[in-house]
């Protein structure tokens, strides 16, 4: 559905997008992950042909950007990171107005109009003035303003950005409804949003794609090591952290311990555990029975987020993976 | 075509929701009701000196009262034209909004055109406003009707020509205030370019002179249509939304 071959967009003096290479296939949603000001709005407006790229090819549905604009645009429904809403129209008008702009009209469009409006659970409010509505409803409203056309491909950029989590939730749930009539690509910078959405990631940094696999294989990847967090606390009084700290080392299967924060009785450590090895149940006996009380245990934020610092030159960088090679053998 | 349309029905209804139409007519109904009434107060008193003078003088009311008000009413226009324009591309801008406009299967060009429509209009809604005065001549008199449309035409030309240049003026900013103090600041000096004419005969005080959009305006205001004034305002017309495509095209290579 969407081809990308070598695309860079060079400004001024930045160079935004770095030749980046990928394929999207028909009904998927595909999350564009990087921190902010890697490049995936660039991209974005040139998939939408806001922008013209300076170099390399992008293809919507057979057509190219730069050749055949107007049939990109036909096909495309787009969110921009603000949704693109005139706040003194209210919502009914406003969305057959972006109807109008599609080249729909009459019966169809207002008939589109309502089926949207419900669909997006902007129904409600649709004789409301936009100005007068709350970021989640505007946020919704720019959802409903990108499928009114019903194309085949929509484009969102940062959906969930600036909203409540009840509001987050909500999006989420409508844009994975929307999978399978329509090809989704939506950035953000979130990482359980992917993990929640999305089939399959593409990771960009500093306008290069660093990584392009399923959701299913990043996580495996992640999910080699476990890391858990813990507070210990000394029962009467005192706890010396460097003696727990001991303890907890010769707990089977540990590779690292770190004591992340000690305060009077209190200490809190991240351990680490060996590949494949699962060491909470181990790690709260041997607390418990060195006679310390046990405050507080969890796994912490381990899935994508390491693999995504790993990616994006976060701290560690172990082993960066073949980017072109895992595109292509994961694309379906 | 169609596309022109929904731009252009677009703006306007933007115009009429918010407070922007009701206060330029309401400005401009108080002003140029003032000129009226002024223009048909002078009228009265010195057609009444010329009776009682015993020597009547035939006064025409189209050389007297229509014609002086018509320039007015262009002189007035610049005034209003930066505050109709300023918004068009500013806002789109500034909202972010511009980036729906430029991702439907829409052309520039029917953006620009649709919008420049639409400040046309509101300024012809505007000028209504002064026809209703106008109407009381011919309840009251005996005017020519033929000039007075000539004069019109020749307003609606010229705020046309001012109407392109602050289109393309508000496409270069986001800011409104900045696109409309820019472009009041270009239509009065289109206006006052023509002074020097006054005391120099030069080629160069010619050609300002000839930039003025005043002096264009003395054949409509006359009841004369006449070509070289209409290519004039029309060139200008082009000139403006031109420059606004270019404008616009140039935001995506920028941007």
């Amino acid at each position: 559905m969407i081809t990308v071959q070598g695309l860079t967009k060079r400004y001024a003096r930045t160079l935004a997008v770095d030749h980046i290479s990928f394929e999207v296939k028909k009904g998927q949603i595909v999350g564009f992950l990087g921190p902010n000001g890697a490049g995936k709005t660039t991209t974005m407006r040139i998939l939408t042909c806001f922008l013209p790229p300076s170099e390399g090819t992008a293809t919507v549905a057979g057509f190219d950007v730069l050749e055949q604009p107007m049939e990109v645009k036909r096909r495309i429904g787009y969110l921009p990171e603000t949704p693109p809403v005139y706040h003194e129209m209210e919502v009914q008008e406003y969305l057959t107005f972006v109807g109008k702009l599609k080249g729909m009209s009459g019966a169809t469009l207002a008939a589109r109009v309502t089926e949207v409006a419900e669909r997006c659970a902007v129904a409600d409010v649709r004789a409301k003035l936009i100005g007068k509505l709350s970021k989640g409803y505007r946020q919704r409203v720019g959802l409903a303003q990108a499928i009114i056309h019903n194309p085949d491909v929509l484009i969102l950029d940062e959906p969930t950005a600036g909203l409540d989590p009840k509001q987050i939730n909500e999006t989420r749930d409508l844009i994975k409804s929307l999978a399978g009539d329509h090809t989704i690509i939506l950035s953000t910078h979130i990482l359980p949003e992917v993990e929640q959405t999305c089939e399959q990631v593409l990771i960009i940094n500093k306008g290069k794609l660093v990584a392009t696999d399923s959701v299913h294989n990043l996580q495996a990847r992640a999910r080699g090591a476990e890391s858990v967090l813990l507070e210990v606390e000394g029962r009467n009084g005192a706890v010396e952290s460097q003696i727990v700290q001991h303890r907890l080392e010769t707990v089977n299967g540990v590779s690292r311990v770190v004591l992340k924060d000690s305060r009077e009785n209190r200490s809190v450590f991240e351990v680490e555990s060996l590949k494949d090895r699962f060491i909470r149940g181990d790690l709260a006996r041997a607390i418990v029975e060195s006679g310390w009380n046990l405050n507080e245990l969890r796994a912490s934020a381990m899935s994508l987020e390491e693999v995504f610092l790993q990616l994006t030159g976060g701290e560690k960088v172990e082993e960066p993976e073949p980017v072109e090679a895992v595109a292509q053998g994961e694309s379906q | 075509m169609r596309n022109i349309w929904v731009i252009a029905q677009k703006e306007l209804n933007s115009y009429f929701v918010s407070p922007v139409a009701y206060l330029l007519l309401t400005m401009f109904a108080i002003i140029f009701g003032f000129f009226f009434w002024n223009s048909v107060g002078y009228f009265n008193a010195a057609s009444l000196q010329s009776q009682m003078g015993g020597q009547p003088m035939p006064m025409s009311v189209n050389e007297y009262v229509i014609r002086p008000l018509l320039s007015n009413i262009g002189v007035v226009g610049l005034f209003f034209i930066p505050m109709i324009s300023m918004r068009l591309f500013a806002e789109e801008k500034r909202l972010g909004t511009i980036e729906l406009l430029a991702t439907s299967p829409i052309r520039d060009i029917e953006v620009i055109v649709g919008k420049w429509l639409a400040a046309v209009m509101l300024y012809g809604v505007l000028l209504l406003f002064s026809a209703i005065n106008f109407a009381f001549l011919f309840r009251y008199g005996n005017p020519d009707w033929k000039p007075l449309a000539i004069g019109y035409l020749g307003l609606l030309l010229q705020a046309g020509g001012l109407l392109a240049i602050g289109t393309f003026i508000s496409s270069l900013t986001k800011n409104q205030i900045i696109a409309g103090a820019a472009t009041f600041g270009v239509c009065l000096l289109l206006w006052v370019l023509e002074w020097v004419s006054g005391y120099e005969t030069a080629t160069w005080a010619k050609v300002l002179a000839y930039f003025s959009v005043i002096t264009h305006y003395d054949s409509f205001s006359k009841g004369v249509l006449d070509t070289k004034d209409a290519i004039f305002y029309l060139s200008m017309i082009f000139l403006g939304l031109f420059l606004t495509s270019r404008s616009m095209e140039s935001l995506r290579w920028r941007s």
